[in-house]
C-alpha cells in the first residue's frame, strides 16, 4: 500500500465498507467470510411478555410462558459465548426486554463480552434511573418503536393508553444521556399516510436513525394481514417520501427502509441469506436462523441450554437446512440471482406455498407470484377491520381455532 | 448538548477537529482479522489507512494536522492526502458517525 501511495500520491484506497446488520438489505460478499466462523448479529428475544398488544407483531401466535424463559445465568452464558465466537452486535428484544428484571445483568455480561449492545424497546414502562444504570453498565444504543405519530391512533394500534407521551419522554432521556437513538416505525395501512411525519418526529427527537419498517407478515401480522397490508399506490408513495428525505437529511438522520416485497419483482435477500450472518434466540432458548423460522414445521431447533452456540451455528440441522444454494429447486437453482437474494424468504415460501424449499412467492418467477399479488391487492382495498390484538387470551383462542391456512395454488 | 442531539450537517474542512462519538466503537475483530467500526445497526470495515486516520481523530487535532501526520508517515504530498482525509471524514459525518468540535 505504501508503494502505490508514493507513486500517485493518493491513498490507493481509503474505504469504509458499510455492512447493515439487520440482514434485510445486506448483499456484499464479505458475508461469505463471516459465515464460516460466526454470525455478526444476534437477536436475543429475552421474553414474550409485553405491555403492548400490537396486531402487527411478528412474534409467533404461540407466546412463550414466563416459566419457560431462560434463566439469568443462561442468558449470561449466551452473551459470553457470543463474544468468544466473534459475534459483534447483540439486539436485546422481545416482547418487551425491560420486562426482565435481570436486564441489567444481561447487558453487563454483553458489554463485558465486547458486544455492541442494542436495546429494542416499546419504552412504556422504562424508568429514567434504570436507563441510566443500563448505560453505565455498557448499553450502546436504544431503539424505540412508535405505533403511529398520532397519539390516539398509536394507542389504539398498540392497545396501550398513554403510550405516546411516555415514549416521547423516554426518547428525550436517551438523547439527553448521549445515547444514540433509533426510532422504529412499523408501517402498515393504518399509519402509512404518516411516513413523512415520522421523519419529522425522528429529526425533532434528535434520533440518529429512523427505521421505516414496513410490516413483515409473520406471526400475528400474518393473521391480521388483511387489515394491515397497504395498497400498491400507498407503498410506492411512502418509498418516494423516504427517498426525498434521505437526500434532504444527509448527515442529520439515517433512514433505513424495510420494504414490503408483496409488490416487488424480486424478493428481499431475507436475513442476507439463511444462516449467513444472523442468529436468533427465543425466550425459551431455541436457536434459530431467523425469528420466524419456527413457522417451518420440518425444522427442529437446538436449545442454547443444551448445546454450545458455535456448534449450533456450524453444525445444526436447522442452520444447514437452507444454507447456501444446494437446497434450491427451480426456478432458483438455475437463476443468476441465487447468490444475491438467496431465493428470498423461507418462511414466506412456507406460509404461502406450504413448502419452504419453494422460491419465495414475492419473486415474479415463482408460479405463486401472480396469485400472491392478487391477494395483496385485494386485501389492501378492503376496509380495515378490527384486528386480533396480540395477547395470551387471543393466542389461546387462535391456536384452538387453528384456522386452516389458506395456501396459494400455483399457476399452471 | 449531548453528541446525539446536536442538529445540522457537519461540513468537514481543514479546521474541523473530528472525533468518534462514544456510540461508535473502533475495534479489532480478532476472529476475522480486520478492524471494524461498530455503529447502531451497522458494521463498517475500514481499511488500514482509514483506521490510522480514525485513530488520529481525537477531537483535539484538526484535519490539517491529521493530514500532515499522515503525509509525513507515508511521505506523500500533504494537499493530496488532505483531500482523501476530508473525503473519508465527510462520508462518515454524512452517515452520522463522526462528530467534531
Ligand atoms: S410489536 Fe408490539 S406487541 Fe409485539 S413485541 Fe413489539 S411492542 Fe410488543
Ligand atoms: S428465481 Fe429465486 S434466485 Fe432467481 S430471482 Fe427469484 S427468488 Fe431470486
Amino acid at each position: 500500500m505504501t508503494d502505490e501511495l508514493k507513486q500517485n500520491g493518493h491513498f490507493e484506497s481509503v474505504t469504509v465498507d458499510d455492512e447493515p446488520t439487520a440482514g434485510i438489505e445486506a448483499n456484499d460478499e464479505s458475508a461469505g467470510i463471516l459465515c464460516a466462523r460466526a454470525p455478526i448479529g444476534l437477536l436475543a428475544e429475552l421474553t414474550h411478555r409485553c405491555p403492548l398488544q400490537c396486531g402487527y407483531c411478528s412474534n409467533p401466535i404461540e407466546l412463550e410462558r414466563v416459566n419457560a424463559e431462560l434463566t439469568t445465568e443462561q442468558w449470561i452464558s449466551v452473551m459470553e459465548q457470543a463474544g468468544e465466537m466473534g459475534i459483534l452486535q447483540i439486539h436485546l428484544s422481545g416482547g418487551e426486554p425491560t420486562a426482565r428484571k435481570d436486564l441489567e445483568d444481561i447487558v453487563e455480561a454483553a458489554a463485558k463480552a465486547g458486544l455492541y449492545t442494542n436495546l429494542i424497546t416499546a419504552a412504556v414502562t422504562l424508568k429514567r434511573e434504570r436507563l441510566e444504570k443500563l448505560k453505565a453498565l455498557g448499553l450502546d444504543h436504544v431503539q424505540i418503536s412508535f405505533q403511529d405519530v398520532d397519539a390516539e391512533n398509536a394507542e389504539r394500534i398498540g392497545g396501550y393508553p398513554g403510550a405516546t407521551a411516555k415514549k416521547l419522554e423516554v426518547a428525550r432521556w436517551v438523547t439527553d444521556m448521549g445515547l444514540p437513538l433509533t426510532i422504529n416505525a412499523p408501517i402498515h395501512r393504518q399509519n402509512i399516510h404518516n411516513v413523512g411525519r415520522y421523519i419529522d418526529l425522528a429529526v425533532d427527537l434528535g434520533a440518529q436513525r429512523l427505521e421505516i419498517a414496513h410490516v413483515q407478515y409473520y406471526g400475528w401480522a400474518f393473521l391480521n394481514r388483511a387489515s394491515l397490508i397497504p395498497t400498491y399506490e400507498q407503498t410506492m408513495q411512502s418509498v418516494d417520501v423516504v427517498e426525498a428525505a434521505r437526500e434532504r437529511l444527509k448527515g442529520v438522520l439515517t433512514i433505513d427502509m424495510v420494504v414490503p416485497d408483496y409488490y416487488a419483482k424480486r424478493p428481499k435477500p431475507c436475513m442476507g441469506g439463511w444462516a449467513k450472518g444472523f442468529m436468533n434466540i427465543t425466550p425459551a432458548g431455541k436457536v434459530m436462523p431467523c425469528h420466524a423460522a419456527e413457522s417451518i414445521p420440518q425444522l427442529t431447533f437446538d436449545n442454547a441450554k443444551d448445546r454450545p452456540l458455535l456448534d449450533i451455528w456450524l453444525h445444526s440441522d436447522a442452520f444447514n437446512a437452507f444454507r447456501g444454494t444446494d437446497w434450491m429447486k427451480e426456478p432458483c437453482r438455475s437463476c443468476a440471482f441465487k447468490e444475491i437474494d438467496w431465493g428470498g424468504c423461507r418462511c414466506q415460501a412456507m406460509a404461502m406455498t406450504g413448502d419452504p424449499t419453494n422460491t419465495d412467492p414475492a419473486c415474479s418467477l415463482s408460479p405463486y407470484h401472480r396469485e400472491m399479488v392478487a391477494v395483496a391487492r385485494e386485501e389492501s382495498h378492503q376496509p380495515v377491520k378490527p384486528y386480533v390484538y396480540r395477547n395470551p387470551k387471543n393466542a389461546a383462542q387462535t391456536l384452538k381455532a387453528k384456522k386452516e391456512d389458506a395456501e396459494l395454488t400455483p399457476a399452471e | 448538548m449531548a453528541e446525539t442531539n446536536r442538529p445540522g450537517r457537519l461540513i468537514v474542512d481543514q479546521g474541523t477537529k473530528p472525533y468518534l462519538p462514544p456510540f461508535m466503537k473502533l475495534r479489532y475483530d480478532k476472529g476475522r482479522d480486520r478492524w471494524v467500526l461498530l455503529a447502531p445497526e451497522r458494521i463498517l470495515s475500514p481499511d488500514k489507512i482509514a483506521v490510522e486516520i480514525l485513530q488520529l481523530c481525537d477531537g483535539v487535532k484538526n484535519v490539517e494536522e491529521i493530514s500532515g501526520q499522515m503525509a509525513e508517515q507515508y511521505s506523500a504530498p500533504v494537499d493530496v492526502i488532505q483531500k482523501d482525509v476530508v473525503e473519508l471524514l465527510q462520508d462518515l459525518a454524512d452517515k452520522g458517525f463522526l462528530k467534531a468540535f
